[in-house]
């Protein structure tokens, strides 16, 4: 792993190390590893939708559906459990495939209608959320038995750290999605997409395929994050996680991956995940402060690493190895929203 | 005929009629408009004020997207502009004074987007993806997470009164987009920003100052995102840090879109943009009008997207282009 790629990796990790310092001068029991454990168990599912966002932002795209689909899945999975009395499993198998298809739709939209990813799921955002809303306009307990079992499921780390099922979940997640997108051909691809579409196609790169592929990933995430968001409410709601997308979207930001494409990894992004999440934990601790500084401070980051990214992409490439992506940041005006034409 | 049919301005237009007619079908007495107590009342006049925000929203929105540029803070400036405003009147100060506040606080957003853009030359999704999430912040920083309320009636009025029985708000977007119109149409404005929109570079070759033209853009997008939130506060008379304008960048986008732009840029008509905005909330009022719940709106709305997107893609167009050349020549 060279980590000359990574820079902006490392960075966000200085950030996490900084604000951890931070929270554990005033809250030292912050270190603690169950502390730890619950910030990863809060978080698991916004880390699975910026997963999914983080391959699609890779490639040249943007996924703004992330969040509906997260709520229809939580809906979806209510109305089969316990309105129907479907076994679980089942229930999560047509969650998966639902979420599934639906972003592979979306992946075609973009493709075939050479449409922008922005506008092509705006639309799918609206789509799956209202179609909560045919499914059932209230919340809808889930009481499973399973449930129970699945939330009581944990790993016990040498020294007590207890890692649930939803933190397991996410941490298999963040660790498959690196390899998907570092050692498979697929992964190379959606780099190459979002490097340079035209480009790409010359060298051969089954451009259509990709981009249905990435935003199907995408849709299996996001249904995936809503079955952990159910397991953690234990409902399903028409209403949960509006705009969980800009979550996940700054996240893959602060992760350092470019939100031009072409650059970024998936460790950033979770590492991100736990800087939102700390930030949140200290608003709650400190007691006082409201929820404008968790706003603020998450806009201030954001600021900082886009700054970040254009200074590194501007300064001249130290390494060979570094050259991935970096002509994205040159100062010319590609067109501007998610998906190149 | 076919000048009129190969304009621009007949698919917005032709969806608007339709919209329309839709309206009328569900509910015959849609057009009536009646002056009740030197006001003039209807289900056509509450649609054009209840889609007063999102019109104005939309206006400074085209002038960013004409340059390829999106502005996703519009919703949180809206809350702060709103929240700078009602804090003042609160306060005590004259309603003019409060507007003059907001406004400025709204320019102050918008410069600091065309900076990012246009000077650091950040993508605009990401530049003003940051004042959108900390935007919202800041706007609860001013009210202090409470909901400041007033009962000042003259700044109330800029959202309930009415000047010679038209209410205000329609009378503040007509204005807005009249202004902004002339500013574009009579001078070389509008021509500089469509040229940046259709290729950046050629347009920085033949001179036009790029940067202050983009600058001015998202400025503007700024000043009206405040109007906007000034509309909202004195509508509900109070400022609501954490929903007002909540998601309303994007019924602002999707506005500008069903006005028949191209959200890769290179075309501006604040008209045609008003179309949309009609279209959108003769929609919304539409559905409400015909018994579904609000929520079905999403559905429709998605199903709009649709459409455009189909009638929008490049291979559909190609074809339509085909199909008129063999016209021609037969």
């Amino acid at each position: 792993m060279t980590f000359g790629r990574d820079r902006t990796v490392l960075m966000t990790l200085a950030v996490l190390v900084a604000l951890l310092g931070f929270c554990a001068v005033q809250f030292p029991f912050v270190l603690s590893a169950r502390v730890l454990g619950n910030l990863l168990t809060d978080h698991a599912f916004l880390g699975m939708l910026a997963i999914g966002m983080t391959v699609v932002i890779i490639s040249g795209g943007i996924d703004l559906s992330v969040g509906s689909v997260l709520a229809f899945t939580g809906v979806l999975l209510g109305v089969l459990i316990t309105n129907q009395g479907v076994n679980p499993g089942l229930a999560f198998a047509v969650a998966l495939a639902i979420g599934t298809v639906f972003g592979a739709v979306q992946g075609a939209a973009v493709h075939l209608l050479r449409a922008p990813a922005f506008i092509v799921t705006l639309a799918g955002m609206f789509l799956a959320r209202g179609a909560c809303f045919l499914l059932t306009e209230d919340s809808i307990p889930i009481g499973s038995a399973t449930y129970a079992a699945l939330n009581d499921t944990a790993l016990t780390l040498p020294g007590g750290t207890r890692l649930t099922l939803s933190a397991l979940i996410m941490l298999a997640g963040v660790a498959l999605t690196a390899l998907l997108l570092r050692r498979t051909k697929f992964g190379a691809n959606v780099y190459a997409l979002g490097g340079d579409r035209r480009a790409a196609e010359l060298m051969g790169v089954p451009v259509g395929q990709t981009t249905v592929g990435v935003y199907a990933f995408s849709g299996f995430t996001a249904a995936a994050g809503g079955i952990l968001f159910s397991l953690y409410t234990q409902s399903g709601y028409p209403l949960a996680a509006i705009g969980i997308e800009l979550e996940a979207i700054a996240a893959t930001v602060i992760g350092g991956t470019l939100l031009s494409g072409g650059y970024g990894s998936v460790i950033g992004t979770a590492l991100a995940v736990l800087i939102l999440g700390l930030i949140q934990l200290y608003v709650t601790l400190q007691g006082t402060l409201s929820s404008w500084v968790a706003k603020i401070a998450t806009g201030a980051l954001l600021l900082l690493f886009i700054g970040a990214q254009r200074l590194l992409s501007l300064a001249p490439p130290a390494r060979p190895g570094l050259s991935i992506g970096n002509h994205h940041g040159a100062p010319d005006q590609t067109p501007s929203i998610g998906q190149a034409p | 005929m076919k000048r009129v049919l190969q304009s621009p301005a007949a698919a917005p237009v032709a969806a608007m009629l339709l919209v329309l007619l839709i309206d009328w079908l569900i509910f015959p007495s849609f057009f009536e408009v009646r002056l009740v107590d030197g006001r003039l009342t209807g289900s056509f006049v509450d649609v054009l004020i209840r889609g007063a925000p999102v019109a104005l929203l939309a206006l400074g929105m085209a002038g960013v997207i004409a340059t390829r540029g999106i502005d996703l803070s519009v919703g949180a400036v809206m809350a702060i502009a709103g929240a700078v405003a009602a804090d003042a009147v609160a306060g005590g100060t004259h309603w003019s004074t409060a507007v003059l506040y907001a406004l400025a606080a709204g320019l102050a957003c918008g410069l600091w987007n065309g900076m990012l853009v246009a000077f650091l030359r950040l993508q605009p999704i990401v530049a003003t993806l940051v004042l959108m999430v900390a935007g919202r912040g800041i706007a609860q920083l001013i009210t202090a997470g409470q909901i400041t309320t007033f009962t000042d009636p003259s700044f109330a009025a800029l959202a309930s009164g009415t000047v010679l029985g038209v209410p205000a708000p329609i009378l503040i977007v007509a204005v807005a987009a009249a202004l902004l119109t002339l500013l574009v149409r009579y001078t070389a404005l509008g021509l500089m920003v469509e040229a940046i929109g259709v290729n950046p570079r050629a347009a920085e070759l033949v001179g036009i100052n790029t940067r202050m033209i983009i600058l001015a853009a998202y400025a503007l997008s700024g000043l009206t995102a405040a109007l906007a939130g000034i509309i909202a506060t004195a509508d509900i008379r109070g400022a609501d840090a954490n929903n007002a304008g909540l998601w309303l960048e994007l019924d602002a986008i999707l506005v500008v879109v069903l006005g028949g732009a191209s959200l890769l840029g290179g075309r501006l008509s604040y008209g045609l943009t008003l179309v949309g905005a009609v279209t959108l909330q003769a929609l919304k009022t539409g559905i409400l009008l015909a018994g579904f719940p609000p929520q079905m709106g999403l559905i429709v709305m998605a199903m709009m997207i649709s459409v455009l997107l189909v009638v929008q893609a490049p291979s559909i167009q190609q074809w339509m282009q085909r199909r008129a050349v063999r016209g021609v020549a037969s």
